[in-house]
């Protein structure tokens, strides 16, 4: 093995090293619900390449209103799937769309872009 | 005539106390024109009623300003239908920008292709300098990269800023790696020669990466607004206006928004029915296709419902709103049906699993393959080796087959189904349905109508069939009984003439007296006539016995004192039912019936439809108990019923379908609502059910086989045993195909028509 060799090698495992840690281990953007006097538990939701924040607190039993605002014209984040509660909602581009939804059960439930590429959870408490 | 007034509502800025709130409504009433002003302090909305000929919404905004308050100037309320047309526009913008993008990078890939193949000609070679050709391939390959292949670079940097990878990670790593590697070798050409290596160029590979991506999408854009054609159509139904009768007797056209309940609406032949409500005046036939799926017009007259949407025939009429907006019909099915496009089908379960961590994994292989090749290949090879590997591996792998396999084909079958009257409530629902391999029916109002009806008409010897049934229908018509409703649509099928009867007189529990044409006629059981002291003559009493043992009701029919004959009334089997069983035991599905009715009763329905096995005087709280009878021999059991007493022996089925619409209860219960009251519904709901589990059976086999397959094909596998490499821009090819297949296989489903008989 030549010295190339030895740093080419190295290299690669750091860097899939850091792709694992980073995509799956690393600590994600955590947000609480804020509940407005009517007992809405609201939460402003920015779409760019991802979720943000991509996990999302909110209590049971009480009504959530998510506002989604799509910052891209990106093909990926059009559609907003929430399978466990049948939501499926185009998000117009650079525009708010409100998603309103009562959770029942304690849990974290997966939202997602139409592909199931980008993902988001709804934790509910 | 009364000048007609507008009312305009305004957000009100600035009001911190109840006091303010009644200064902003006497600013407003004062002003000339308005009517009526109401200001509520909690909304902050003021409601002004005004004449539009004296007053306009400026004029009402400055006699709140005048009061010292604010208006706060707000978006008009978009209605469901707005909302989807600006969502199509924008989705017909970024087609045609993405159109232009993919067109901008083929016309550049397809000159910069032949010039980075000048070495296969030495002899053009030798006169063209190779270093000023890189520099001219590059600035045709900087619009490619940046203009038309930008958004893969945003998206991805984005993505991954969210710790995201999708799609667009992949390739813009790809082409990326391909073009720095290019630049580098252009630049400083001299760095490579040092140590050995040729310095290459891939800018074809760069440029046809973008531009066969890009064919991709455009094509995967062009298929994917076609899954969701059937919900569009049915929000397109929609009417846009209704003729509504004003109280004195004008008749205007308002848009349907301002149609309130109560209402009374006129439809005219040819014209489509605004919104749900009954009929007060008037018969027709209305098409209700597009709603039930039911193709022939439906008979409508006085007192019948008439659901928005549905298009009037033949004649015209009236009817009073019941429903409107989000209540209607159409609303509900529309609903129903988005919903169930949100849900997610279990058999999906999986490719979730994969999808969520496809994209690093691949990046992961990716950098390994780089590695390997690196270590591995003849050190005068490994670096372009291990570079145009590792690209191909990132191009060919396809996160968004696996992504839309189950989706597409769900969107695709529950549009489909709500065409055909068929209502799938959720993705378990369809995929549950394909597994069923027993249907249990409930008798009443599945096989047969669930409404009696006259099955034999028996005059007593020496009398005129024809002058009876006259006779009888006078006395009926009057009545309200559901057996006597029975027999006048009897009577009107034979277009017996209808004649008045006079004194009419219904008497509890056992029929119906009334005097036609001057004799007195008693219809009603036994009891009536037994309690009227006539007795039957052998004849009569001997066919009385005989329809009483074929389950039938009897009604017996007196004139003058005396029985001159006897009318039997049973619920009869529908038309359908005997050929949409048959249809379904020949799909393998065992039918089975329940029924309260006596054994004999079972028996002989049982024998008229073709089922072998069912149950009878089952009470209406047993009927979960026989699902659960079945279930329990390991059977997977749908259960059909009418809604009526049958919601927990539809919630304990492994699916349940709710017939003729069903109550709210049933759909509640209910997996899967036929809208139309035959069998022939669970005909197409099985059939749609197992032709949709195919096709995304095969959508999820191709799409994990293409990745497990070409992955390590591009990564090389094959290249120690046979020499194979893949190029990557055939990897790209690959790529760009794979999901319109998935696509184009889910549409596939578009084609579906139930089986007739």
């Amino acid at each position: 093995m030549d010295t190339a060799e030895i740093i080419v090698t190295l290299t690669g495992l750091a860097l899939s090293a850091f792709v694992i840690w980073y995509f799956f281990f690393s600590a994600r953007q955590t947000a609480a619900a804020v509940s407005t006097s009517s007992g809405v538990q609201e939460v402003d939701i920015t779409v760019k390449g991802g979720y943000s924040p991509d996990v999302i607190e909110v209590e049971r039993g009480k009504p959530v209103q998510l506002s989604f605002y799509r910052d891209e014209e990106n093909s990926c984040s059009e559609e907003l799937l929430m399978p466990d509660f049948s939501i499926r909602r185009d998000l117009p581009a650079f525009k708010t769309t409100l998603v309103e939804l009562l959770p029942q059960q304690a849990g974290t439930f997966t939202f997602t872009c139409g592909m199931g590429m980008l993902r988001g959870s709804l934790v509910v408490k | 005539m009364e000048p007609t007034t507008k009312t305009e509502t305004l957000d009100i800025e600035g009001m911190t106390c109840a006091s303010c709130a009644s200064f902003v409504e006497k600013s407003l009433t004062r002003t000339p024109g308005v009517q009526r002003a109401m200001v509520n302090f909690a909304t902050e909305k003021a409601t002004i009623e005004y004449l539009p000929a004296q007053a306009t919404p400026a004029t009402l905004k400055e006699a709140v300003v005048k009061a010292g308050y604010g208006v706060t100037e707000r978006a008009p309320d978009t209605s469901a239908a707005d909302r989807q047309a600006e969502i199509d526009q924008q989705k017909a913008l970024a087609y045609v920008k993405l159109k232009r993008r993919f067109w901008v990078a083929t016309v550049l890939a397809i000159l910069i292709m032949p010039l980075s193949m000048l070495m296969l000609w030495p002899a053009m070679m030798a006169r063209v300098n190779m270093h000023w050709l890189n520099y001219g391939l590059l600035v045709l390959t900087l619009p490619v990269l940046f203009y038309s292949g930008r958004e893969f670079f945003t998206s991805a940097w984005n993505g991954f800023k969210h710790r995201a990878a999708n799609m667009d990670t992949l390739i813009a790593v790809g082409t990326g790696a391909a073009f720095l590697y290019s630049l580098a070798a252009t630049v400083v050409p001299g760095w490579f020669m040092r140590r050995g290596l040729m310095p290459e160029v891939y800018y074809d590979t760069t440029a046809t990466i973008i531009a066969l991506i890009l064919l991709g999408k455009v094509l995967e854009l062009r298929a994917k607004t076609q899954t969701s054609a059937a919900i569009k159509a049915l929000m397109g139904l929609q009417a846009k206006t209704a003729r509504v009768v004003r109280p004195d007797g004008q008749e205007v056209d308002v848009p349907i928004e301002q149609v309130q309940l109560g209402d009374l609406v006129v439809v005219r032949p040819g014209e489509k029915v605004a919104t749900d409500g009954v009929i007060e005046e008037g018969t027709s036939a209305v098409d209700e296709a597009m709603l039930t799926g039911e193709s022939l017009p439906v008979e409508k007259k006085t007192g019948d419902p008439v659901f928005g949407a549905t298009l009037n025939k033949t004649g015209s009429f009236r009817f009073r709103v019941t429903k409107v907006g989000a209540d209607t019909m159409l609303s509900q099915i529309v609903k129903l049906v988005e919903d169930a496009q949100g849900s997610r089908a279990p058999i999906q379960r999986l490719a979730d699993k994969v999808s969520a961590i496809f994209v690093p994994t691949v990046v992961v292989i990716a950098i390994l393959t780089f590695v390997l090749w690196f270590d591995l290949a003849p050190v005068e090879a490994r670096l372009p080796l291990a570079l145009v590997n590792f690209v191909a591996v990132l191009i060919i792998a396809c996160p968004c087959a696996l992504g839309l396999a189950t989706p597409t084909a769900i969107m695709v079958s529950t549009g489909k189904g709500a065409e055909h009257g068929v209502l799938i409530r959720n993705a378990e629902a369809l995929e549950k349905a394909h597994q069923v391999n027993t249907v249990l029916l409930d008798k009443t109002g599945t096989i047969t109508r669930g409404e009696p009806a006259v099955t034999d008409f028996v005059p007593a010897e020496g009398q005129d069939a024809a002058q009876l049934l006259q006779v009888v229908a006078a006395v009926e018509r009057q009545s309200e009984h559901p057996l006597a409703e029975a027999v006048v649509r009897y009577a009107d099928a034979q277009q017996a003439p209808a004649i008045p009867a006079t004194g009419f007189q219904a008497i509890e529990g056992k029929g119906a007296q009334a005097s036609v044409n001057g004799q007195a006629v008693l219809i009603g059981n036994f009891r009536l006539l037994d309690e009227a002291g006539i007795s039957l003559s052998p004849a009569v009493r001997r066919q009385a016995d005989e329809l009483l043992a074929q389950a039938k009701t009897v009604l017996y029919v007196a004139v003058n004192q005396q029985a001159v004959g006897l009318i039997g009334v049973a619920d009869t089997v529908r038309e359908t039912s005997a050929a949409a069983i048959k249809r379904l035991q020949a799909m393998g599905i065992e039918v089975v019936m329940m029924t309260g009715d006596n054994p004999q009763t079972a028996a002989q329905v049982a024998a008229q439809v073709g089922i072998k096995r069912y149950f009878a005087e089952v009470l209406p709280s047993g009927k979960a108990g026989k699902v659960k009878e079945l279930q329990a021999e390991g059977r997977i059991v749908a259960m059909v019923g009418d809604g009526i007493n049958d919601a927990p022996a539809l919630a304990q089925a492994d699916i349940g379908l709710a017939m003729g619409g069903g109550t709210d209860v049933a759909m509640e219960a209910a997996g899967i609502t036929l809208m139309r009251s035959d069998l022939q519904g669970v005909v197409t709901a099985t059939e749609l059910s197992r032709q949709t589990i195919r096709t995304i059976k095969q959508n999820l086999f191709f799409a994990f086989i293409y990745n497990t397959l070409g992955i390590p094909v591009a990564a090389g596998l094959l290249y120690p045993f046979f020499g194979i490499l893949l190029s990557p821009m055939l990897a790209a090819g690959a790529m760009a195909l794979s999901s319109v297949s998935v696509l184009t296989n889910s549409l596939r489903l578009r084609s579906f028509s139930p089986a007739k008989n």
